[in-house]
Order: structure tokens, then sequence, then C-alpha cells
């Protein structure tokens, strides 16, 4: 038998969970806005993800099948551990599958795999505030939220385009969502971006140690800022998935040898190995077998 | 000829705070005519307040009574009570000023100084050039300078850029404070030439003039300030 | 619509606790008028000058303003969403300390173009385009639109921040000591600019300066200020030379002679 599971279920009191989903409901009822809420401690140091476990303990249930993805993997430390947390603490059922988990639990990756309605995506965010960078103080940027001021937005991305002649950001790339509130997406790159827009998966975002939730209900519109003559682009890779030869998935780099030898490979792997469960073959497919 | 300045009544006394709030009289019951296409004269010895007079009737200087009446656009206007918007109004289209000496702005070529009248009533830039360039010209003032900003010029040389500054426009009343001190027998009678063609124009002229042979060729008559001394009150 | 005032200030008045910032200052600004507020530190210009520029709520009267619709509003019974858009789009402000007007981590060309994309300009091209013209107009190389102002001197940031705001052709600016802290050869070539630009655009000013000669050069019109008070106002060439108030008589006779 489990001891903390018979404490409390999901770890956090029923006090806490109740605060929490107050600032959620809110959240969802005004897409976008950061609402403030009181975090708390949890059982591991700000940056792992103290954030998305409040939100997740929040609305878990005994009956949801948890996945969690750290950079898109299920096998990375931060994943296995939240993963293990939650079966330990709420005894659900846990899965690496997207399509069979009601809550998927992510750090900066949305799955490949279409979301359905009735999915929840919850975010880990480190700082919420799309604006904080370009100007420091929160009592101007909540102002500016609150009155629509966004042209700071824009000279981010004119500073950009001056300096490299594209829009460089690739990650953490701003949006607007239903027509009002310009929003971080946390650091997913800018390549889930597009995902966002009319997801029929609820997308809930939580930031621990700045203690602000935020939310994009299903089927809400979300734009990503851009300029009229240099439009939102999402990355391109030249090459598909050297395992699972997959195009159009977002790919990670990985370094092979000291010589520079290197593959990309899908960053998703649940999407990596369900195609090569079905037979799908890259050309390093073989490599792993071979070493 | 129409009244195109009417001066009533006008006094003046300084009230030096600094030392000790001493009341220093300069004129008192002012009182004289001039009329369109004349060129009046104040005449006096020095410290008479001839150029305070002048300087009030431009609004430079405030009136502690009185009133100064001039025609503007059809209506009679007080200056000495108007707001300093209606005088800056006044100055810009009623009341041209040739001061003793020039007040320099930094930068500004002597052209664009003496073309500002002009553009400050909406002229084209060039074409105000182009008259101020002229009025160059007929003053002697070598080319070379145009382009330069006056701050370094000679008296001489501020002067004739001063001269060219408040003769280009229309206006159909010029206030003159000796314009001719620093200048030259030739161009001396440039200024004549240019005054009797003011007056020719119909334009109402009241100068000071220490140059006795400037002084009798240009009046038309002398106002004795001497009797509106103030020292007479105090 | 030039007879009609553009700003309306309404026996304004500030306090700070018992101690008087303004007290009971009223004047009208027309379209293309200039404004000096002379006197010396803590006369209360700058609260006056905060006080009408929605920086600072005064403590009772009201500010009115000609809108560009000409409907008159009384600034203090706007939104807050109304002043701050009147703010970066019909006004200026030009602070004394160009890095509390700028973004100093951003290029001058994004600073230029920031109103605009404030307001909805979402074309790259277009943006750079009317920045780089407005670096020109206010002596700014083109070769310099991707530096950060910490790269140019006191001169160039204090154009720079006049450019800055005057990409939306706002018809008010509200300068604060704008010469303040620059040598003299620098000076001279800034005054000489705002002149032209506030002539050339038909702008309304209003300069708060301590330094007489700026006053002369830029104003038509002048306020002197002591311990909170106007104490005398008018033509700035009558003041000057004709100054009726004790204070006003101190202050033009303490100016330097070169």
């Amino acid at each position: 038998m489990n001891i903390q599971a018979d404490y409390n279920f999901a770890y956090l009191d029923e006090q806490t969970k109740r605060m929490i989903r107050r600032a959620i409901l809110k959240a969802i009822a005004i897409p976008g806005y950061q609402v403030p809420f009181s975090s708390r401690e949890m059982p591991m140091p700000y940056g792992w993800g103290t954030g998305g476990v409040q939100v997740t303990a929040s609305i878990i249930g005994p009956d949801d099948v948890l996945k969690v993805i750290d950079q898109g993997a299920d096998d990375t430390t931060n994943a296995v551990s939240i993963r293990a947390f939650f079966a330990k603490v709420a005894r659900v059922k846990t899965t690496t599958h997207t399509s069979e988990a009601t809550i998927i639990q992510t750090r900066h990756r949305i799955p490949e795999e279409q979301l359905r309605d009735g999915q929840i995506l919850v975010y880990q965010v480190p700082i919420p505030e799309p604006l904080r960078f370009l100007e420091p103080r929160e009592t101007e940027t909540r102002k500016m939220h609150a009155l629509e001021e966004y042209g700071l937005m824009h000279v981010k991305l004119y500073e950009d385009i001056a300096t490299h002649g594209h829009i460089a950001t690739t990650y953490a790339y701003p949006v607007k969502v239903e027509g009002r509130y310009v929003m971080d997406p946390s650091p997913t790159p800018k390549f889930d971006n597009p995902k966002m827009h009319m997801s029929e998966a609820l997308q809930l975002f939580g930031a621990g140690r700045e203690k602000r939730i935020y939310a994009i209900p299903p089927y809400t519109n979300v734009v990503s800022l851009d300029f009229d003559d240099h439009p939102f682009e999402v990355q391109k890779f030249d090459k598909p998935c050297a395992i699972c030869a997959a195009e159009g998935v977002y790919l990670d780099e990985v370094i092979l040898d000291d010589q520079g030898s290197r593959m990309f490979v899908c960053s998703d792997t649940d999407n990596c190995e369900s195609r090569q469960a079905a037979g799908h073959r890259g050309e390093l497919s073989g490599m792993e077998a071979a070493q | 000829m129409t009244a195109a300045i009417t001066v009533c009544e006008i006094s003046k006394t300084f009230t030096m705070h600094l030392r000790d709030g001493i009341q220093i009289p300069v004129v008192t019951g002012v009182n004289f005519v001039v009329k369109a296409g004349e060129c009046a004269v104040l005449g006096g010895p020095s410290g008479a307040g001839k150029s305070s007079i002048l300087k009030m009737l431009y609004g430079n200087y405030s009136t502690d009574q009185g009133q100064i009446l001039l025609t503007h656009y059809g209506e009679q206007v007080d200056l000495s009570k108007a707001e300093p918007r209606k005088i800056i109004e006044l100055r810009r289209d009623t009341i041209g000023y040739v001061s003793q000496f020039l007040r320099t702005v930094p930068r500004v070529s002597a052209l664009d100084v003496a073309a500002e009248p002009l553009t400050q009533r909406g002229e084209d830039h060039e074409i105000a050039r182009k008259k101020a360039a002229d009025l160059f010209s007929q003053l002697n003032l070598p080319e070379r300078l145009w382009d330069l900003p006056p701050a370094t010029f000679s008296g001489g040389e501020q002067q004739r850029v001063n001269i060219a500054r408040g003769f280009i426009t229309d206006h159909p009343v010029l206030l003159l404070d000796e314009p001719t001190a620093s200048l030259d027998a030739k161009n001396r009678a440039v200024v004549v030439d240019l005054i009797t063609q003011k007056k020719a124009a119909g334009v109402a002229l009241l100068g000071i003039f220490h140059d006795e042979d400037v002084r009798t060729k240009v009046a038309d008559r002398i106002i004795d300030v001497t009797s509106f001394a103030g020292a007479k009150a105090a | 619509m030039n007879n009609q005032p553009l700003l309306s200030v309404n026996e304004v008045s500030k306090f700070y606790g018992a101690r008087i910032g303004c007290r009971d200052v009223s004047f009208d600004l027309y379209p293309g008028e200039v404004l000096a507020v002379v006197g010396e530190s803590g006369s209360g210009k700058t609260t006056l000058l905060n006080c009408i520029s929605t920086r600072l709520e005064p403590t009772s009267g009201s500010v009115m303003y000609r809108m560009r619709d000409e409907t008159k509003r009384d600034l203090y019974q706007m939104s807050e969403a109304e002043r701050r858009f009147l703010m970066r789009t019909d006004w200026g402000f030009v602070h004394q300390n160009p890095a509390d007007g700028l973004r100093m981590a951003v290029s001058a060309g994004a600073n230029v173009g920031e109103r605009l994309m404030a307001v909805g300009d979402r074309h790259y091209g277009n943006i750079r385009e009317t920045a780089i013209d407005w670096l020109g107009r206010v002596e700014i190389n083109e070769d310099r639109v991707d530096d950060q102002p910490r790269a140019f001197s006191g001169g160039m940031r204090q154009r720079l921040q006049i450019a800055r705001n005057l990409v939306t052709g706002p018809r008010l600016m509200f300068m604060d000591e704008p010469t303040g802290g620059l040598d003299v050869s620098v000076q001279a070539r800034l005054l000489d600019l705002i002149r032209g630009l506030v002539r050339d655009l038909g702008l309304a000013a209003i300069v708060v300066t301590h330094d007489l000669a700026v006053a002369r050069l830029l104003s038509h019109r002048m306020i002197v200020m002591k311990d909170g008070h106007v104490i005398e106002s008018g033509l700035t060439d009558r003041v000057l030379d004709d100054p009726h108030e004790p204070y006003t008589q101190l202050l033009v006779s303490s100016i330097l002679q070169v």
C-alpha cells in the first residue's frame, strides 16, 4: 500500500487544489491572460516543472492516464520522475502513447500526433511574461496587457530582422490568443505554434516560480506574431528522421562521434517508435543494432 | 492719409527691484500719430526714451498706461493690451522692426535669417531666399557671407542682415531703431532709398536716426520726445 | 481652427502633503505655439509639466485637450487607455536624460519604429524606411540605424529621442530641459534642429528650462515660476527685456554674458 496516496490524492491538499482550479477556470475564461496563483513548494526544485506539476495535480482524477514528456521524450529523467511521482501519489495509470493519454504534461514540445477533444496538455513554463525581456517592470507589463499595448512585441521581432535578416526567434515565439492577449507559449519550438491554433485539446500553462497560470481553451484562435513582409514560418528540415524517415516533424540533432558526424532524429520519441513499429525505416535505423 | 499708428497717453516707468525698488520714469503722456506713407522720426537726446517708445510699439516693453492703436486687417487693435498671441500675429503681419543689434541664432545662415519673416508667413522658402538675396545685393553684402551664420560678421554686416530682415516684408508699419548707425555713406544711401520706396508703397515708418544727413532725407516730421520726458512726473 | 486652444490648463494645483508642487496654474496653448516654463530648481516647473502631460495626477484643476476630431476632452476624465494612446500618437515627451525616453538596448531604428508598431504598422520594410527618414531629419546617418543608443553621444541620443517622438506626427510636444547636460556646440545644433522642426511641423510645445537663452530661442511665450506659483508670464522677449517681478529681474540679471 502506498502511504502518500492515502494521505491525500495527488499530493496537494484539497484547499490548494481548489485554489488552483479556480485559477485554471479563470484562465480558461480569459484565454491567454496570466492568472496569479499562490504557487506551493513542491518536492522538486523550481525549474523542474513545479508549475506544471501543480496544474496536473489539481486536474488529475483516478481514471486519468498520464503521459509526461521532456523535449518530446518520454524517457528523460524529468519525464520519468514526474510520471513516477503521479503513479505514486495518485495511483494513476501512466503511458508513453500520446493517443492513450488523457493528460499530457510537457516541457517544451507538443506531440506530433494530433491531440483530440477531451485531452489536456499541461505546459511547464519558466517565464510566462512575453514582454519581460523588453520591459522589466511587472507593473508596466501588466498595464500593457490590460491596455493591449503590444507594439513592443513587434520591436523584438523588428530587432531580429534588423540583426539577422529574418525573424530569428525560434522558440518561445509570441502568439496572440483569440485576438486579445499576447502570450508566451513557453519555450516550445515555433514549429509547434501552428498546433496550438484551433487545437481540440485544452492547453494549460503553469509557471511555479512566477506563480502564474494561463490557458488556451479548445478551438481557440492562436496567431503567431509577424510582419506583412516577413510572415511567420516554421522550421524546415532538409532530411527526414534518420531512424523512422518521418517528414514534417520536429527533429533533434544528435552528435555521433568526435569527428562531427551527426544525425537528425525525431524529438517525439513516441511518434518515432510507433512509426518504427509500423515498419518505417530511416537511413541510420540499423545503426544501433549494428553497434 | 489714414492714421496707421495712434499713440495715446502712453507712460512707462521701470521699477528696479534689485536696487531697492527704485522707480525710473521713462516717458509720460506720449501722444502722436503716424500716417500711412509718412516717415516720422523720434527726436531728442540719448536717454530721452526714444528706443523705449519703439519697443513699446513693438510689444517688447509693456506700457503702464495709455493706448497704442494699430490697424490690423482693417480692425483697430490696442497693442498695449493685446494678448501675447495677438502681438505675435501683429508682428508677423502688421509691424516690422529693425533693431539696433542683430540677435543671431546659431547655425542659421544670413539668407535664412533675412528670409524668416517671409517664411513665417507661409512664403515659399526659395522665393523668400531669393528676395533676401536681392536685398543683400542692394545693400552690398558680400556674397560669400550669405550662407554663413551672421554671428561672426562685423557690426555693419550684421546691421545689413538686420535691415534686409526688416524690409523684406510688406508690413504696413515699420519701426526703425538706428538702422544706419554702423553703415558707410554708400549703404546709408541704399537705406534712404529703401525707406523712400516703403513710403511710396504707403507704409507708415517710425524711426530713430542719429545721423543728421539720413534724418533730413527721410523724415517728414520730427516728434520731439523730450516733451514726454518721464522725469517731469518723478 | 487655430483660433481654438489646443490645450487649456485651468487652475491646476499639485500638493505633496502640505507642500506645494504647483498652485493655481492656468494658461492656454494654441497650435504651433511654444511656451517656455522657467524657474530655478524646485520652483515647480517639472511638477507642472508632469501634471499637464498626464504623468502625475493634479490635486485639483483640469486640463482640457482638443483632440484630432476637434472634441475637447478633460485629460483626467479620459480612460487610461485613451490617455496612453494620446501620449504615444498625438503627443511627444522629450526627457532631459535620453535614457529615460529611449530603449537603450534596442536599435535606433526600432526606437523610432516602436510608435509605428504600437499603432499597428506591420510592414517591416515600411517601418524601417520611415525610421531611416526620421533619423535623417534629426541628422543621424542612415548607417547608424541598427546601432543601439548606448553607442551614441549625448547629442545624438537626444536627437534620436526627438525622432522617436515625432514619427507619429504629434501636435504637442513636452520637453523637460531638452538641452540640459549637453555641451554648448551640441546644444546649439539641437536647439536649431528643434526650432526648425517645431516651425516646419507646426508643433505646439511646452519647454521646461532653467536656461533663459533656450527659452528666448525656442519659445513665443513664457511663464516664470517660483515656489510653485506663476509669478510672471507673457511674450518671451517682453518678459526677458522688460521683467517686472523682482524674481524675474534677478533671473534675467543673472545671465552670464559671453
